[in-house]
């Protein structure tokens, strides 16, 4: 009796991850390290402002790869402020990280969009923790627990971001 | 003189679509960015897909091209097509300086492939003004690499050679 309970609890459990894994492949891409534990990092940001990873264990956060000479990023980043502000009391939080080679770049357009989250420099290393940023748009959104929960490349439908985001502020 | 009604309406409708296109741009980049140089005016004759460019890389001599990376030196950085330079970006003043520095001491026949990467083909800033530079430097021989998605899907994802390192 207690074996056929814990049969069907662990059945439960595996529909309940089945059912999110499908939500999550309908729109983002798959990748190696979604599902594992965001690899850490600190950064001092534009204000000057430590960002640590770690810092925000407890929020959504939405990480976005970006840079002055991509076209896309520049369609996203309006939307992301917008989330920022809609969804920021829910536990959301944005960070921005530039690819550009010259950072006056990339100050003055965060300055021109009027960012209002964080935003820092990153470098190779930092791409390379992140299993490469060999293209911009990307964007990661960490679960409140602290691990990649999906991975947008290019030009992603903001709409299926939006969803995808909103399913996990709903999880406690 | 049912000629001319022709032409000037012809020139209205010219300069109506010309008026509509920038405003949707500029809807599009709301703060005013200037819309990015146009890799899809680059004509198809001069496009190389990855497979092609993976199997040149392979040749000896000639017909081996000199492989130019003219996007940003961060990704170039990351991962870039094994035996490739990189060249400065080509969205950029300097970028372009660098380039023509590059290619200055090269015969006008050299063999010449010119590769991005950074963003989906028709979002290229890069590859059209470096691939126009050398045209108007008389290069004769220049094709640029089609790169649909961005290097990572179109190359590196599909066990092509790659390097690091600046």
């Amino acid at each position: 009796m207690r074996a056929d309970a814990r049969a069907r609890s662990a059945h439960r459990r595996l529909l309940a991850g089945l059912l999110l894994a499908a939500c999550f492949a309908a729109g983002a891409q798959t990748a190696p390290l979604v599902g594992k534990k965001a690899p850490e990092f600190t950064r001092k940001d534009f204000s000057g402002a430590r960002i640590d990873l770690a810092g925000f264990r407890g929020k959504v956060v939405l990480l976005d790869f970006w840079a002055t000479w991509c076209a896309s990023c520049q369609v996203e980043m309006p939307t992301f402020v917008q989330w920022q502000r809609d969804y920021g009391p829910r536990g959301l939080q944005v960070i921005g990280i530039s690819m550009d080679d010259d950072p006056a770049l990339a100050r003055r357009l965060a300055a021109k969009l009027r960012l209002n989250y964080p935003v820092a420099m990153g470098d190779e290393k930092l791409g390379e923790l992140y299993g490469g940023v060999l293209g911009l748009p990307l964007t990661y959104l960490i679960g409140r627990d602290g691990k990649l929960r999906a991975r947008f490349q290019g030009e992603a439908d903001l709409k299926t971001i939006e969803k995808q985001l909103t399913v996990l502020l709903a999880e406690p | 003189m049912k000629l001319s009604l022709v032409r000037i309406a012809g020139t209205i409708a010219i300069l109506i679509v010309l008026s509509t296109t920038h405003t949707r741009i500029h809807a599009q980049f709301g703060w005013g960015a200037p819309p990015p140089e146009s890799a899809a005016s680059i004509p198809t004759a001069q496009l190389l897909q990855p497979e092609e460019l993976n199997r040149l890389m392979h040749v000896q001599g000639a017909n081996k091209p000199l492989v130019l990376q003219v996007g940003s030196h961060m990704l170039f950085a990351q991962s870039h097509i094994a035996g490739s330079e990189y060249a400065g970006a080509g969205s950029q003043p300097e970028g372009l300086n660098q380039l023509q520095a590059k290619v200055a001491p090269l015969s006008r026949k050299s063999f010449i492939v010119l590769y991005c990467g950074c963003c989906p083909w028709s979002r290229c800033p890069n590859v059209e003004p470096s691939f126009k530079l050398l045209h108007d430097l008389g290069f004769s021989n220049v094709k640029v690499l089609y790169i649909a998605n961005n290097l990572g899907t179109d190359w590196v994802d599909k066990g092509y050679p790659v390097e690091s390192g600046r």
